[in-house]
């Protein structure tokens, strides 16, 4: 076996760190775009949505310099911790989120404007609060949509290479992750690991992706969300 | 969760042995841009204990006026009130939120959580009771709207009738001051609305909120209301008594609303007030009809419009013989079409009228499109109104 098992570790503690933040932070961002009436509103949903066209490499370009030790950010970090954000785990969580927020934001805001507006507004009229609203009506009735935006933003870290090689670089155990050790082996003509390594990649990626689309299946059953 | 709804034993026992008898009253104007139609809501009403149906065709803005009370929508500007609570008012910014109003309010659509229990729906707005008081209130309602056997039943799985009683023990439960229906009982028969309302009329008997009851049925305004608002192109075209606003029209818009096919321009002719009775003139594509109709002011040479119901004519395959009724008049039927249970006949006699009939006249009568029949139209069937101009 070739297997790098640290490398693998590493990607699977990184994609559980990212999603694990992103269903938090993305509930909000989700819930401000499937309710608001703010008429800029398509500008924020824009922003958003915009590492899924943005070359890897030009958001890892922006984030290096943001982290780096030139910027407000990077200068505070580093007053706190003693050393810089580039090329550190942490560095490469905040820009996983950064590059997964629209896998997880778009699904929550999709499913949250799916739920029936009369349901929301006959809560209201029952004497609910918008946070009660939220937790009793409009986010059981999305949770599909919650497993979905989780998987993907899972999914969709575990397989990322150029925002990790700009902002993480090659560093084994810290931020070296599967796409990269990938890259190096067959660079170093290691086409047997890189196959092996890219077959684990490959076949993880397919189960959690069938895991979603199973149970957005069901989920039809169980809530025909209008 | 506003103050307003904190339970204290002493609220509640008050409000259980003398319900405050409060009025809803309402002066508001609410513009909506919609689906290319410039559309202004502007309305000025009271309601007190008891059912006020309000009654238009649809786009009236009856649903915007709903929204408005509840909190939904936000009037441009006016004041909404209950008692000598202001729920809204532009001129000192009052808005108070949907959740503090305690408005109820069942939609058409009834809103009822697909994913709780009948119980769970009913239980929701209580979430500010102790337990024991909410089993206790849960229990009592679910025993007026006699849905105690369907508790624990997934709200996916209950009938239509079943999700109306639903829907409005959930909202009554809480004990709302007001109480808006948006045609909540559009979808069911007869019987089982008759059922419902009965238990509403019951409730409301103990409870004596104004019930505001939207509806487009002409059935539901006689048999429901002690007062009616007719509601068109978002102003109030009359209000009062059912039969004061639905029998004797006056304005034109009133006399479509409530439900005249058949409307056409006539010229008085002839005045007989010996006999009660007037000729009218009506003109169409074929020629020339006199009717004769009962005696309203205007001498001969007047103008006036006159409404037939569809559902006031008789039709005859043979010249009928000995009727009281004076209008009798050949034609020839352009076509049947049925809608629902009943059947929509269009007869040309040089006017063309809309004729109602049932499924059973029109199969024992063979009629078909083409076939000579006689229009039989009695004196008081015939509703002379002002024109509009």
């Amino acid at each position: 076996m070739t297997i790098d098992w640290q490398t693998l570790w590493l990607t699977l503690e990184l994609a559980f760190a990212v999603s694990a933040i992103l269903l938090l932070l993305g509930l909000p961002i989700a819930y401000w775009i499937a309710f608001s009436r703010w008429r800029w509103k398509f500008l924020v949903e824009a922003l958003v949505a915009m590492p899924i066209v943005l070359p890897p490499t030009v958001l890892g370009f922006y984030l290096l310099v943001a982290l780096g030790p030139h910027s407000p950010l990077g200068r505070w970090w580093i007053a706190l911790t003693g050393h810089t954000l580039a090329f550190t785990f942490t560095g490469l969580v905040i820009g996983s989120i950064l590059y997964s927020l629209p896998f997880a934001v778009q699904p929550f805001a999709a499913s949250f404007s799916g739920v029936d507006r009369k349901l929301i507004a006959a809560s209201a009229t029952l004497g609910a609060s918008p946070l009660r609203t939220f937790l009793r009506v409009i986010a059981p009735l999305s949770v599909p949509g919650l497993v979905t935006g989780t998987v993907l933003s899972f999914a969709h870290t575990m397989g990322e290479f150029g925002v990790v090689l700009m902002v993480g670089g090659n560093i084994p155990g810290v931020t070296r992750t599967v796409s990269i050790d990938i890259f190096d082996r067959v660079q170093a003509s290691d086409y047997a690991g890189a196959n092996q390594t890219s077959l684990i990649l490959l076949l993880m990626c397919f189960a959690l992706l069938a895991l979603v689309y199973g149970l957005n299946r069901k989920a039809g059953v169980i809530y025909p969300v209008k | 969760m506003s103050d307003a709804r904190t339970p204290t034993a002493e609220a509640m026992s008050s409000s259980a042995l003398s319900p405050p008898i409060a009025r809803l009253e309402a002066k508001f104007s609410k513009r909506l841009a919609a689906d290319g139609h410039d559309f202004i809501l502007d309305v000025t009403f009271a309601a007190a204990a008891g059912f006020t149906i309000l009654f238009g065709a649809s786009g009236a803005g009856k649903t915007t006026l709903l929204d408005c009370v509840a909190g939904l929508t936000r009037p441009d500007f006016g004041r909404i009130s209950v008692g000598d609570r202001e729920l809204f008012d532009s001129s000192q910014k009052t808005d108070v939120a949907v959740a503090s109003r305690r408005v109820g309010y069942v939609f058409q659509s009834l809103a009822i959580f697909p994913h709780m229990s009948v119980q769970e729906n009913v239980a929701y707005g209580l979430a500010h009771l102790s337990q024991a008081e909410r089993s206790a209130r849960v229990a009592a309602i679910l025993e007026a709207f006699r849905i105690v056997p369907l508790a624990r039943r997934n709200a996916r799985e209950i009938s239509g009738g079943e999700s109306q009683r639903t829907a409005l023990a959930r909202t009554l439960v809480t004990d709302p001051e007001v109480l808006l229906l948006d045609e909540p009982l559009a979808a069911l028969d007869a019987v089982t609305k008759g059922r419902i309302i009965d238990d509403l009329r019951e409730w409301n008997g103990v409870h004596q909120i104004p019930i505001l009851y939207v509806t487009h049925s002409r059935e539901e305004v006689f048999a429901l209301g002690e007062r009616v608002i007719v509601l068109d192109c978002g102003r109030i075209a009359a209000q009062g008594t059912p039969h004061e606003v639905m029998m004797a029209p006056l304005q034109e818009t009133v006399a479509q609303l409530v439900g005249f096919e058949n409307v056409f321009d006539a010229t008085v002719e002839a005045v007989r007030p010996e006999r009660g009775t007037m000729s009218c003139r009506i003109t169409g594509d074929g020629g020339l009809l006199v009717l004769e109709t009962p005696l309203v002011r205007g001498g001969v040479g007047a103008t006036l419009r006159v409404g037939i119901r569809a559902g006031d004519i008789l039709l005859a395959t043979s010249p009928p013989i000995g009727l009281s009724a004076r209008n009798v008049f050949p034609g020839r039927i352009q076509s049947l079409e049925q809608r629902d249970v009943i059947v929509s006949a269009r007869v040309k006699c040089r006017v063309e009228m809309e004729v109602h009939l049932t499924l059973a006249a029109r199969d024992s009568l063979q009629l078909a499109p083409g076939m000579e029949v006689w229009l039989v139209i009695k004196t008081h069937s015939c509703h002379l109104m002002q024109k509009m101009i």
